[in-house]
C-alpha cells in the first residue's frame, strides 16, 4: 500500500492481492463460474437460460437486501431491522390493496413507515451516536410488533398480494428475464453512480475510514448518517416488496430468514465489516453465488441441516480466504 | 490512606467521598435495581396476588435467558460479539435431552458434565476460527450460527427428549423459603461460583484489558489471541449452561434456536456493557434480564397486547441505549 510498494514491479502474489483487493468481482465470478460448472456436473443438464432467469430472481431480493448492508457497512454500521422491515411492507401493502388509492396507495404508506423507521433509527445513530447494532436490533423488535398489531387489526379485510406486485416479483419474460430486473436495475444504477461519482457516496467511505477525520473535515456525519439509514429502510421496503411478489405470501416474517443471508452476500461480495471499503458490485455477485449455492446444495440432495452446515462453513472460509489474500504486508 | 489525625471535616467527608465514589461507578447497576426494585412494587399494586408462585415462575422462566446474556456480557466485554450463542443453546439442549431420556439419574450427571465439555468445545471452535482467520467475530459467529443450528437439526429433527428428573427439580419451587426461588438461586450460585474467580484472576484482567485497548494490552504483555480464544470458550460454557437450563425448564429440547442471540445482546447493552469492550460485568446484564421480563409480566397484567409489549421492550432498549450515549457524551465533554 505504500509508494514504494508501487514503485517497484510487484511479484505475482502481491498482484493477485491487489486484484482482490480492489476488484473484488473478478475473483468472485470465477467462483460463481466454478459453482455453476459443478452445478452442471451434479445434474447435467439443469444449467438452461431458463434457470439462470430462475436463480436471478431468486437472487434480487436478496441482492436488494444486501445493498442495505452495503451502504451501512460502508460507514461501518450494520442494519439488522432490514428483515422486519421488508416483511413489515409487503404485509401492510397486501393489506391495504382495496383502500381508496388502490395499490400505489398502499405501497406509498407502506414505504412511509419504513421511512418513518428508519428515519428514528437514523437519528438514534447520527445524533445519539448509539452503536447501529443496538438501533437497528431494537427497531426490528418495534417495527415487528407494531406489525404484528396490524395483522390483528386488519385480520378480517382478505387481503392479498396485488397483481401487479406478483407480475413484477414472479414474472419472466420470455421464460428467461425476470421482471424483477425492471425495480433491480435502477436500484442497482443509483447505488453504484452514488458511491462512485458523488459527494455523498465518498462522505459513506470517509466516515467508515476514519470518522473521527471525516468529521474534523467537515462531513456532517450525523446528517450523512441520518439520510442513509432512511435509504436503507426504503431499499428493505422495496426488496420485501419485490420478495411478496415472489413468494405470493404477505406475512410479518417473510423476509427474517434473509437477514443473515444479506450480511453473508455483503461480507462474500468484499465489503468490511469494519468500514471503508468494499463497493456495491461484488455483493451483488455475492448474492448470486449464495443463491447457486443454496440451489446446488438442494441438487445435490443434501438435506436442510446438513446445508446449513455446509452455508455457513462457506461464509467462513470465503471470508477467511479474502482475509489472508488482502492482508496487508 | 492519610496521615494520623486528618482534620475533623476530611473524617466526616471521607466515607461520604467514597460513597459518592461508588455510586458513581456502579451508577448504572445501582440504576437498574432501583428500576428493578420500582417495578416489582408496581407490579404487586397492579396484581395484589403476585407472590411466591409467581415469583418463582418468574425465576424459572428467565433463567436460560440469564445465563445466556452471562456468555454475551463475557465475551462483549472482551471486545467481541458472539451471534452463535442461540444457536449453541439449540445443540446442547438437544444434544443433552437427546442423552437424558429415558435414562438414570446418573447417566443425567455424566450427560450434564458432557454437555458441559461439549459447550467448551462449541466455543473453542468458535474463538479459534475468530483468533487464526481474523475475520471480524461478527461474520464468524453469524456463520458459525448457521452451523450449530444445523447441527442441532441434525441431532433431532423435532423437538423431544427428556431430561433427569434431578435435573428438572432444580428450576423449580422454592428453596428453604418460599420468597427464595430456587431457580434463581441455582443460576447466580453458577454464575457467581465462574465468573467471581474468573474476574478477579489474571485472566480476568486480561480480558478487561484486551476489551478496553487491544493495542496497549498487547503493548503491556498481554497474550491477545490466547485471551479472545479464553473468552469465547467461557461463551460456549455458559451457553452450554443456558442449554441445559432450556433442556431442564422445558423437560424437552428443540432444535430451533430461539430468539436467545439477540435478546442477550439487548440484556447485555441494557446491563452497562459497552458493546466496544473493557467495561460492564455479568451483574448488570443479570437484572437487566429481570427487568425486561417483569415489564412483560406488568404488561400483560396491563392487558396490553403481547405484540405492543415486543414493541415496548425494543423501544426500551433504544431509549436507554440513547440516554446513555448522551449522559457518556456530556461526560467526555465536561
Amino acid at each position: 500500500m505504500s509508494a514504494a510498494a508501487g514503485a517497484i514491479p510487484r511479484s505475482g502474489m502481491s498482484a493477485v492481492r491487489a486484484l482482490f483487493r480492489d476488484q473484488p468481482i473478478i475473483p468472485l465470478t470465477g467462483l460463481l463460474v466454478v459453482l455453476v460448472l459443478v452445478m452442471e456436473l451434479a445434474s447435467p443438464g439443469i444449467v438452461r437460460p431458463s434457470w439462470a432467469g430462475v436463480m436471478l430472481r431468486t437472487a434480487v431480493p436478496l441482492a436488494i437486501l444486501a445493498g442495505c448492508q452495503t451502504l451501512t457497512m460502508l460507514t461501518g454500521g450494520i442494519d439488522l431491522s432490514v428483515g422486519a422491515v421488508a416483511s413489515m411492507v409487503g404485509f401492510v401493502t397486501a393489506t391495504l390493496i382495496h383502500s381508496p388509492g388502490g395499490v400505489p396507495q398502499a405501497i406509498a404508506v407502506a414505504l412511509a413507515a419504513a421511512a418513518l423507521a428508519g428515519l428514528i433509527t437514523g437519528i438514534a445513530v447520527g445524533v445519539f451516536r448509539v452503536h447501529p447494532l443496538i438501533v437497528t436490533l431494537g427497531m426490528s423488535f418495534v417495527v415487528l410488533g407494531l406489525a404484528n398489531v396490524w395483522q390483528l387489526q386488519s385480520v378480517q379485510t382478505g387481503a392479498g398480494v396485488p397483481d401487479v406486485l406478483r407480475t413484477v416479483g414472479s414474472g419472466l419474460q420470455l421464460d428467461i428475464v425476470p421482471n424483477s430486473l425492471i425495480v433491480f436495475v435502477p436500484i442497482v444504477a443509483v447505488i453504484l453512480l452514488v458511491l462512485r461519482r458523488t459527494g455523498y457516496g465518498r462522505l459513506l467511505y470517509a466516515i467508515g475510514d476514519n470518522p473521527v477525520a471525516a468529521r474534523l473535515s467537515g462531513a456532517r456525519s450525523w446528517q450523512v448518517l441520518m439520510v442513509l439509514y432512511v435509504i436503507s429502510a426504503l431499499l428493505a421496503g422495496v426488496a420485501g416488496l419485490v420478495l411478496a411478489g415472489l413468494t405470493n405470501t404477505a406475512s410479518v416474517s417473510l423476509a427474517d430468514s434473509s437477514v443473515l443471508p444479506s450480511i453473508a452476500a455483503t461480507v462474500i461480495g468484499g465489503t468490511s465489516i469494519l468500514g471503508g471499503r468494499g463497493g456495491y458490485g461484488g455483493t451483488i455477485v455475492g448474492a448470486v453465488i449464495l443463491t447457486v449455492l443454496s440451489a446446488l446444495l438442494t441438487v445435490v440432495g443434501l438435506p436442510e441441516p446438513t446445508r446449513q452446515i455446509v452455508f455457513g462453513s462457506i461464509i467462513v472460509l470465503v471470508a477467511a480466504a479474502y482475509n489472508r489474500v488482502t492482508a496487508e504486508t | 490512606m492519610s496521615a494520623a489525625a486528618p482534620p475533623l471535616g476530611a473524617a466526616q467527608a471521607r466515607p461520604l467521598d467514597t460513597l459518592v465514589a461508588f455510586t458513581r461507578r456502579n451508577a448504572w447497576s445501582i440504576g437498574l435495581i432501583a428500576v428493578l426494585v420500582g417495578l416489582l412494587l408496581f407490579t404487586k399494586a397492579l396484581q395484589p396476588r403476585y407472590g411466591p408462585i409467581t415469583l418463582q415462575g418468574l425465576a424459572t422462566s428467565v433463567q436460560p435467558l440469564l445465563l445466556a446474556a452471562v456468555a454475551q456480557a463475557i465475551v462483549v466485554i472482551s471486545g467481541g460479539i458472539d451471534l452463535s450463542i442461540g444457536s449453541m443453546m439449540a445443540l446442547t439442549s438437544v444434544v443433552s435431552a437427546s442423552l437424558m431420556a429415558k435414562q438414570s439419574e446418573e447417566v443425567g450427571v455424566a450427560v450434564v458434565l458432557g454437555v458441559l465439555l461439549l459447550g467448551i468445545a462449541l466455543g473453542a471452535v468458535n474463538g479459534a476460527v475468530v483468533v487464526i482467520t481474523r475475520v471480524p467475530d461478527i461474520v464468524v459467529t453469524l456463520a458459525m450460527s448457521f452451523v450449530w443450528a444445523g447441527s442441532a437439526l441434525l441431532v433431532r429433527s423435532a423437538p423431544g427428549g427428556g431430561a433427569a428428573s434431578w435435573l428438572k427439580s432444580l428450576v423449580v419451587g422454592p428453596l428453604a423459603n418460599e420468597w427464595i426461588p430456587k431457580a434463581a438461586v441455582v443460576a447466580l450460585v453458577v454464575v457467581f461460583v465462574v465468573w467471581i474467580p474468573l474476574s478477579r484472576s489474571r485472566l480476568g484482567l486480561s480480558i478487561y484489558s484486551i476489551g478496553s485497548d487491544r493495542l496497549a494490552a498487547f503493548r503491556s504483555g498481554v497474550s491477545v489471541g490466547p485471551t479472545r480464544f479464553a473468552a469465547y470458550v467461557m461463551t460456549g460454557l455458559f451457553s452450554a449452561l443456558a442449554g441445559l437450563s432450556l433442556t431442564a425448564t422445558t423437560g424437552i429440547g428443540s432444535p430451533v434456536p430461539g430468539p436467545y442471540t439477540l435478546f442477550s445482546v439487548a440484556a447485555v447493552v441494557l446491563g452497562g456493557v459497552s458493546l466496544a469492550g473493557g467495561r460492564g460485568g455479568v451483574f448488570g446484564p443479570i437484572v437487566a434480564v429481570v427487568v425486561l421480563q417483569l415489564i412483560q409480566t406488568d404488561l400483560t397484567f396491563l392487558r396490553v397486547d403481547s405484540n405492543l409489549a415486543l414493541v415496548a421492550q425494543g423501544a426500551i432498549l433504544i431509549a436507554v441505549v440513547m440516554v446513555g450515549s448522551l449522559i457518556t457524551m456530556r461526560r467526555s465533554r465536561g
